[in-house]
Parts: structure tokens; sequence; C-alpha cells
């Protein structure tokens, strides 16, 4: 068996802790940027225009429907073969490209969702009192949408940590990562229940924050 | 009955489709400034939806609405700006729940009219006061009851200086007790001269405040006239069966 657990924790901890900072900031930049294209798919989605909403019905399903170890394999290895000029490109961002596209189909789901669920009452008011469709959707409709918006785009960033996890195939250095750097020094399950527990404690703290988040949302107004 | 004024509303061969289902079949109507039309008859029979043509929150699938001498088509006109002259009360209040009550009245003078805040404010508080709502002018919705929900919506409506007021069941979602405060608002409001078409199952404010009462019924107006030729001597068998149903 060889060391412990707390063992291999404390005299490795730098690395745990590298690899913990990779995976909040890949999970961040792949949300971050995932929700701004998430927003426009979900405007496009939400567009009257069928062949215009339809694709972005497709892109949703696409991506939401296909694994994003795929997408990831897809975008490493098809994209720099597909077109040579990008090839000097650093294939970190062929992965995070993966990220940021899988969470926007979601953020997408999740922006329209929260918009549709803000009662179809309020948006006939506004319009009745005379407002313009973008004002309505402004000052009316996406204020209240946001508050169910919030804690959804929140928890898609804790699902994306645990996603991110699939990158350390891809040598980007996350906490997954760490299993590979350290099973090169013969530490081979050690680790994993290291990884285990950070991923754990990580989601633990983000959930209660992002609940402590929700109930704030619902006693504004009250 | 009194002199007919000025023609406010038209519609022409109206007709509303809901897939299959066919709620209007053909409404020829006209609605004359300062006129109090009220709307009744069984549910289902189209009285909404006529309403929400009125104002083309639902668009007509055949047959014209004229508003003050214009056609009410959203494809050719910027039907904003007609909106904006014909205010709506809901049954379900609407009224905007992330906004304080001043909020939910100033919003649109002052977005869509471009009424300086500090005069549609004042313009607020003197119609909060008119329906009794004053000391609640930085509260939210979630902090009033139904029937001050409701007045908030009229004042709502009312801020934008409207030429009509469509109220569309304007008490059918309210507990009991809170029924007569949000009609006498709507009688004020109708007495002071506005126009007005109410769809509602009130038949005792019916009678007391309309000029003229439409009974429609399986998508048409199936009679028309004064609340007593209505209500004392319908003549269509389908108006006297339906008062025969609701008049305790």
């Amino acid at each position: 068996m060889g060391k412990g657990i707390f063992e291999v924790l404390f005299e490795f901890y730098p690395i745990f802790l590298r690899g913990l900072l990779g995976t909040l900031e890949y999970a961040f930049i792949a949300v971050f940027f995932g929700t701004i294209i998430g927003a426009l798919i979900a405007i496009v989605h939400l567009s009257k225009n069928k062949v215009v909403a339809g694709i972005a019905t497709v892109y949703v399903n696409v991506l939401r429907g296909t694994p994003l170890l795929v997408q990831m394999y897809i975008s490493y290895f098809f994209i720099p073969m597909a077109i040579p000029a990008l090839n000097s490109i650093d294939k970190v961002y062929y992965v995070l490209l993966a990220l940021i596209l899988n969470s926007s189909a979601y953020v997408a789901e999740i922006i329209r969702g929260g918009i549709n669920s803000v009662d179809k009452g309020q948006t006939e008011a506004a319009r009745s009192l005379g407002m313009t469709a973008s004002h309505t959707m402004t000052k009316i409709v996406l204020p209240q949408a946001v508050k169910n918006i919030l804690p959804a785009l929140a928890n898609e960033y804790i699902a994306m940590i645990k996603e991110t996890s699939l990158a350390g195939t891809f040598m980007l250095y996350e906490l997954m990562y760490t299993r590979t750097l350290l099973a090169n020094k013969f530490l081979v399950w050690q680790p994993l229940f290291i990884i285990a527990g950070i991923y754990l404690i990580v989601t633990l703290v983000l959930s209660w924050v992002v609940r402590k988040m929700e109930e704030r949302l619902s006693v504004s107004e009250r | 009955m009194k002199d007919k004024g000025e023609l406010l509303i038209e519609t022409k061969g109206l007709r509303k489709n809901f897939g299959s289902l066919e709620v209007l079949k053909g409404i020829d109507e006209k609605i004359y400034k300062g006129e109090v039309v009220t709307i009744i008859g069984p549910s289902g029979g189209g009285k909404s939806t006529f309403l929400r043509c009125l104002n083309m929150l639902e668009e007509p699938t055949e047959g014209k609405v004229f508003f003050e001498g214009e056609e009410l088509n959203p494809k050719k006109i910027d039907i904003d700006q007609h909106r904006q002259k014909i205010g709506m009360v809901f049954q379900q209040f609407n009224v905007f729940p992330h906004m304080t009550v001043m909020d939910n009245i100033t919003i649109a003078p002052t977005l869509e009219k471009k009424i300086p805040k500090e005069q549609a404010e004042k313009q607020a508080m003197e119609l909060l006061k008119m329906v009794g709502l004053e000391d609640k002018v930085n509260e939210y919705p979630g902090k009033l009851s139904g029937g001050q929900k409701q007045r908030l919506a009229i004042v709502r409506a009312l801020a934008m200086e409207p030429d009509v007021m469509l109220f569309d069941e304007p008490t059918s979602a309210l507990d009991p007790e809170m029924v007569k405060g949000v009609l006498e608002v709507i009688q004020q409001l109708a007495e002071s001269g506005m126009t007005c078409v109410i769809v509602t199952h009130e038949m005792g404010f019916c009678k007391k405040v309309s000029d003229r009462v439409l009974f429609i019924d399986d998508g048409v107006i199936a009679e028309s006239g004064t609340p007593s030729e209505i209500f004392e001597n319908p003549k269509n068998p389908r108006t006297q069966a339906f008062l025969a149903e609701v008049l305790y």
C-alpha cells in the first residue's frame, strides 16, 4: 500500500493546490464564455423565425446530446487537422473550446428556461402599456428571470468543476491531472481519494453558497 | 344612453381561431367615445378573446380592428404607440413584482412617453390617492392584497392617459371582500367619462354602470342593448338561458 493519504497530501499539497486552481480557472473560463455564447443562443432560440430558432435547437441538442469527452477529442484532434493554419495554436485552447461550447449549450437552456419561467402576464401587461418589445424584455422579463438564472448558472459552474476533470486527459493542469503526475511517482491510489475529497469539499461548499444566494434572491421584494 | 360621440373602436368581421378551435366567428361592433360597454356571456364564449383583440394582444385570424380611425395591424403600424392609448387591466393583475408601487406606475410613462421622472411621480401620487394607495407608494406588490394589486394595475394603466380602458374580468381573481373596492374604482372612472370596455361576471355592477351590454356567446355577439333591454327583456333565447343561470 505504501504511504498513507494524509502523508501524500502533506508532501505534495502544492501540486494538488495548483491542480485545484487549474480546475477552478478552467471551469470559470468555460462558464464565463459559455454564458456569453449561451445568452446569444438563447436569444436566437426565442426568435419567432422558425429557421433561426431551429438552428439554436440543433446546436443545443448536439452539444447536450453527445459526451463532452467526444467533443474534446473532436476539438483537439480534428480542428487542427481540418484547418492546418490553426496548428500553431496551443492545444490547451482546443480543450477549452470544447468546454466553452459545451457549457454554452447548457447555459442557453438555463437562460431560455429562466425567461420562459416569467409569467406570460408580465409581458402582456408591459406590452399593453405600450412598452416596446425590447423594453419589456430588459425592464420587466429579464430582471425577474435573473432570479432563476443566477442560481442555475452557479450550479452550472459547480457541474463544470467536475466536467473539467476530463481535460486532464489532454494534459491540462487541473485537479485530475495531478493523478497522472503522482502516478509517475508510484503513488497510485492515494491521489484518487485526495482528488475525490477536494472535489467533494469544493462542490459542497459552493452548493451551500448557491443555496444561500437563492434564499436571499427569494426574500428580496417581499 | 348617452349621445353617441366620436367612433373610437370598430371591429369588422373579427375572427380568431386557436388551432382548429373557432373562438370568434365574425364580430362587427362599434364603440364610441365615453361609452361604458360591458361584455357578459358564458365562459369560453369568446369575451376575453374579443377584448384582447382590441389591443392586438391576440392577433385576429381574420377581420380588422380600427382604433381612432386607424387599422391596428402590427405588421403595418407601430402598435406600441396605439397601445399607449388603450389601457388594459387583467384578471390576474399582472403588476410587476420586482418594482415598487411607484415604479410600477412610472415605468411606462417615463420610458415610452419620455415624461420627466418628477412629473410622472407627481401624477402617480395623485392616482394613488384616488384609489387610496398613497401610503403603499414605496412597497413592493408582494405586500399588497389582491384588491390593492388590482387598483395598482388600474392606475398603472391610467398613468399612460389612455383614451379607453379595457377590463378583462377585473374582479374574478379577487377574494369576495375585495371586489367592491375595485368595482367602485372602475365605476368612478366610468362616471368620469372614460371609455370603458369591461368583461365581467358581476351582473349587478354591469346593470349599474353600463351604457350598453354585449352578450357574447359561441364567438358572436348574440345580443346587445341597454342594461334594461338585456336584463329585463332579453330577446335571444341564449341570453335568456344565460341570465336564468346567473341571476339569483
